[in-house]
């Protein structure tokens, strides 16, 4: 009887990359959420390409067109037209780009200065941390939404405003990721390693201690895109936020809001997008929630 | 007990601060001064313009206008709106009421819907139930509030006819306000028509107010659910032989709801951000409008006021969250 061959390699274990999306692709619905973003991303990117007409231009023949599938006859307009006679379709894929940006550089702005802030807390803790939390905690009672208006009404109303106001509403939440994870890192072996060989301020904690930290931001910043998304359209739904004409569908929506009664596709369309969007980051939030927090790993 | 409360109250008083500093910086960075503003379109000559500024005095350092600022503020004066001429308090406590019933509502029809619901999705955990009912809540999370108003007004409203648009209650009636809410007036004053015109009112603002906070409490009762449902008293209490029922409704839900509890207080931030938006859209006039026509007309005293007073009342939810919590769960009582 001959000895079974013991093949000689141990199974190698997974990169950290594929053992993510390992644990990442068991949730449907965040993969579904992917999907969705890659496709946004690329209609933002090849909005010129991909959008009928232009977003501004108007067709004075075909004011408050239906949709050629619900009662309209002109296949120009697959979702129909405003009250100019703007195609809706080619604002909505237009509108993306704004959105998607709005999302990046109000995830950008807070995640830096948060990151910084939530650093600097934890690291040093203390008197600097008690200054810190306290100006976050008076940030968190005021109501998200209140914050921006008033921070809208200094800076007066647009689309750059509304950026930094929603960055500065949001950024308590990432100072205190920060802060908590850096507090559970700062008394870790490899940190003070690395401190009894010499290492720097600076050094320990971006280098060091940050990396470790990350998992909770990336999740926080996944899901601070939809929350930015969706601010940004209530104030252009207000009129705080991006201006006429700019194709923004928060500010369509508020334009739209006159003929309700005459023309439902003006109204259902932008918040449509408004709704998948905002699903779709939240959702692939949840996943990498699961693939990325290891104390709900299964 | 009395310690606890007293940390509690005493963590309040710097924040509070922190929040009129906030409100006098706002005035002080808009761009043009409110002199200019009292004046108007007219315009107003050099010596004029500094003899106001003197009067208001706003021509004092800074740091001085500001403790006169927060003197006042603890006098219960917050200065009078440039529209109404009214003391801003006193506009703030009439449209008050409003915003407190629409909210109440709302939270009621959030909290009906998302508690069962949570329940339900955790007891079936993995099924279809389960699936659905997270499917739904994470949608409802993700709706553009607004928009949702919009869709519902256009359902029920414009097509089938059975809600009204906007408004509070029918013009045709008229309420001598008491407790100034309108449920509970319109049953004092015993007028059932009108009662059930401003309930007929209040049911889409409040549907659409309280989308989130049900995808929200539902969320997180299901969460909560499924800890507790694998602690060994669960179990011990199976094993004795209660009924699913019992086991689900008396012990476990008692344990699941302590987080519950203290989401459900932290979703009143969410609800007057919320309020913002639907009192806007369903011409509801409460808090919520009041403010964002206030920016409008740039009324800053009143936006002034009204955030301090919004704060305020954010900052005293929370706490009375927090006393509530440290009365169901004695650990984090003791723990501190």
């Amino acid at each position: 009887m001959s000895e079974p061959t013991v093949s000689a390699a141990p199974p190698v274990p997974p990169g950290p990359i594929a053992e993510f999306w390992q644990h990442f692709r068991v949730n449907h619905g965040a993969v579904l959420g992917l999907f969705v973003i890659v496709a946004l991303i690329f209609i933002a990117l090849f909005a010129p390409f991909l959008a009928p007409h232009s977003p501004a231009e108007q067709f004075r023949d075909a004011l408050l067109q239906p949709p050629p599938w619900a009662g309209g006859d002109d296949w120009r307009f697959l979702l129909g037209t405003d009250d100019v006679g703007r195609d809706i379709l080619s604002r909505l894929i237009y509108g993306a780009r704004v959105s998607l940006l709005v999302g990046c550089m109000v995830v950008t702005l807070s995640l830096a200065v948060g990151v910084v802030l939530g650093l600097t807390a934890g690291y040093f803790g203390g008197i600097t941390e008690t200054l810190i939390m306290r100006l976050m905690d008076i940030l968190l009672v005021l109501p998200s939404l209140l914050l921006a208006i008033a921070i809208v009404a200094i800076l007066g109303p647009g689309l750059g405003n509304a950026m930094i106001a929603i960055a500065v509403v949001v950024l308590p939440h990432y100072v205190r990721l920060t802060r908590a994870a850096v507090i559970g890192e700062r008394s870790r072996d490899y940190v003070i390693a690395s401190r009894v060989a010499g290492a720097g301020m600076f050094r320990q904690m971006f280098v060091n201690i940050l990396p470790n930290c990350m998992a909770p931001l990336i999740v926080q910043a996944t899901l601070g895109f939809s929350s930015a998304i969706l601010d940004a359209a209530a104030l252009g739904f207000l009129g705080l936020g991006a201006q006429p004409p700019t194709p923004e569908w928060g500010t369509m929506l508020a334009d739209a809001r006159q003929f309700i009664q005459r023309a439902w596709w003006v109204v259902s369309f932008p918040g449509f997008a408004i709704l998948i969007t905002v699903l779709a980051f939240n959702l692939m939030g949840d996943g990498l929630r699961d693939a990325l927090d290891p104390r709900l790993k299964r | 007990m009395l310690g606890f409360l007293l940390r509690r109250l005493g963590l309040l008083l710097p924040t509070f601060l922190g929040v009129t500093l906030i409100a006098f910086a706002l005035v002080h960075l808009i761009p043009g001064d409110p002199v200019e503003m009292l004046a108007g379109e007219r315009g107003m000559d050099a010596t004029r313009h500094a003899e106001l500024m003197a009067q208001l005095g706003l021509d004092r350092p800074l740091w001085q206008q500001y403790f006169s600022y927060i003197g006042n503020v603890f006098q219960g004066d917050l200065g009078r709106s440039l529209v109404t001429r009214e003391p801003v308090l006193r506009d703030f406590m009439i449209l008050f009421p409003a915003t407190v019933e629409l909210s109440a509502c709302a939270m009621l029809f959030a909290m009906t819907l998302g508690l069962p619901a949570g329940v339900l999705a955790a007891v079936r955990r993995g099924t279809f139930v389960d699936h659905t009912v997270m499917g739904v809540s994470l949608t409802g999370y993700s709706m553009p509030i607004f928009w949702w108003a919009l869709l519902l007004i256009l359902l029920f409203s414009v097509n089938l006819g059975w809600t009204p648009v906007s408004g509070r209650i029918s013009v045709m009636f008229w309420i001598e306000p008491v407790t100034g809410f309108l449920l509970i007036d319109t049953l004092l004053a015993g007028d059932t028509d009108a009662f059930w015109s401003a309930l007929h009112h209040l049911l889409l603002p409040a549907i659409v107010l309280g989308t989130i906070p049900l995808a929200v409490i539902a969320r997180m009762t299901r969460s909560a659910m499924m800890e507790v449902v694998r602690e060994d008293y669960i179990r011990m209490a199976r094993a004795k032989g209660l009924s699913p029922l019992r086991v689900v409704n008396i012990h476990a839900l008692r344990n699941a709801l302590i987080p519950v509890v203290t989401v459900i207080g932290l979703q009143v931030g969410v609800l007057l951000a919320g309020a913002i938006l639907t009192e806007t859209i369903f011409a509801w006039p409460g808090v919520g409008k009041w403010l964002v026509d206030s920016i409008q007309r740039r009324d800053y005293p009143s936006v002034q006021g009204g955030i301090l007073l919004v704060a305020t009342t954010v900052m005293v939810v929370n706490l009375i969250v927090d006393v509530l919590y440290g009365l169901i769960n004695p650990r984090i009582r003791h723990a501190r």
